[in-house]
């Protein structure tokens, strides 16, 4: 069975191929609303916002206080490029959508499934296999027509993390400017065993440019798929394998 | 011209993303008002095709109209659209989300152990589809609230 639900402004996918899941699948929805109620940085009740108010910190929760060492590790992790202070306000943002998937994914298995999916505005762990074949297929979007794929991959017990954006104002709106870069990265896939890393390496990859294909292809088991703005892809090697060939 | 055809090539995905028709075939039938698909001309039937969505054979007034400014999640979106001859002539960003606003640019030489291909559309089945949705829906909404002022 599948569901989606509108939460943390993206529409947030499980499907759960295994038998007895409806009750389960409720409690994933929940918890990404509690994620959403502690993290977010736009509503004014949320712990976040309580602490760019001023919170002192021996009041801050355990979790939120592992969340932002998570991140301030990212950090360093990224050399910088990973980055949660804007403009004087925390905002964890890049890491706490990966990390919610990866833990309503594990709950799930757990709670002893073994085939399913958790996609959150195009993030996504996988597990086993779907209704319709061994692993899992998935599109990859093409930035330049959203309503087509451009690869196609297969993958079990795997994550897939796509960073970018499909509006950036200028660059994308005025394509025939001679002055913009030869080219620049549209979107930039990750794919790696977990999604809190596939998501939070491809956020800062995204924002490394090139060199976040390099920083992605060092890291053992993680693969990277870029679109740049000349309608091109760059991929690293290893990620052929995952490919699923066009008829 | 150019940008609004791009933009509301983007407006109507959500729509249907939102729907769940992505885990079937991705490859569907495109609204009417993206008849010339977003990626490739400029022209002026193309926007004026543009012109008349997202709301069908309304005609819009002339002037800049402002959008609210919609929390995708990462940031805020928001939009001001400018009407000229009861066509959409321009849309800018007012805001998005710095996040994914980073300019990133590449240099042209592609290191020697990554591959480069041309993009091409897939018509495989897939079952889940990755990609940077959010500030798309941002963008829907807040044009289409500068829209209702005009």
């Amino acid at each position: 069975m599948r569901a989606t639900e509108l939460i943390m402004g993206m529409p947030i996918t499980v499907e759960i191929c295994d038998h007895g899941a409806s009750d389960h699948m409720k409690q994933v929805f929940d918890y990404f609303r509690t994620v959403d109620e502690r993290y977010s940085p736009y509503k004014e009740t949320s712990e976040l916002s309580a602490i760019n108010n001023g919170l002192p910190k021996k009041e801050w929760s355990e979790e939120m206080r592992a969340v932002l060492g998570m991140c301030e590790e990212t950090e360093q992790q990224t050399d910088g490029f990973f980055n949660i202070r804007h403009r004087g306000k925390l905002d964890p943002s890049g890491l706490v959508k990966g990390w919610a998937i990866q833990q309503a994914a594990d709950q799930l298995c757990s709670k002893g499934y073994k085939n399913f999916y958790i996609e959150a505005g195009g993030d996504i762990q996988v597990y086993g296999n779907s209704l319709d074949n061994e692993g899992w297929r998935v599109g990859i979007r093409n930035p330049f027509n959203t309503q087509e794929v451009v690869k196609v991959i297969q993958l079990s017990d795997y994550a897939v993390a796509t960073s970018g954006t499909y509006i950036r104002g200028e660059h994308i709106y005025n394509p025939h400017n001679n002055n913009r870069p030869a080219q620049e990265a549209q979107s930039l896939t990750v794919i790696g065993p977990t999604i809190y890393d596939a998501d939070r390496f491809a956020t800062a990859a995204f924002a490394m440019g090139k060199q976040g294909m390099a920083f992605i292809d060092q890291l053992p088991g993680f693969e990277a798929y870029m679109i740049t703005d000349q309608q091109t892809a760059i991929l690293t090697k290893g990620f052929e394998k995952y490919v699923v060939e066009a008829h | 011209m150019k940008k609004v055809v791009i933009g509301l090539g983007v407006v109507g995905v959500f729509a249907v993303y939102s729907l769940g028709i992505r885990h079937q075939n991705p490859v569907i039938s495109k609204p009417s008002s993206l008849a010339s698909s977003s990626s490739s001309s400029g022209t002026k039937s193309a926007s004026s095709s543009a012109g008349s969505s997202p709301s069908g054979s309304k005609k819009y007034k002339d002037g800049t109209y402002t959008g609210s400014a919609v929390n995708v999640y990462y940031g805020n979106v928001q939009v001001s659209a400018t009407v000229s001859n009861g066509k959409i002539t321009d849309v800018k960003f007012l805001q998005y989300p710095y996040t994914h606003a980073t300019s990133v640019y590449i240099n042209k030489q592609v290191m020697p152990y990554l591959k480069q291909e041309a993009i091409k559309a897939q018509n495989a089945n897939v079952q889940i589809i990755s990609g940077a949705t959010y500030t798309s829906e941002g963008f829907r909404q807040s044009l289409q609230s500068a829209l209702a002022k005009a």
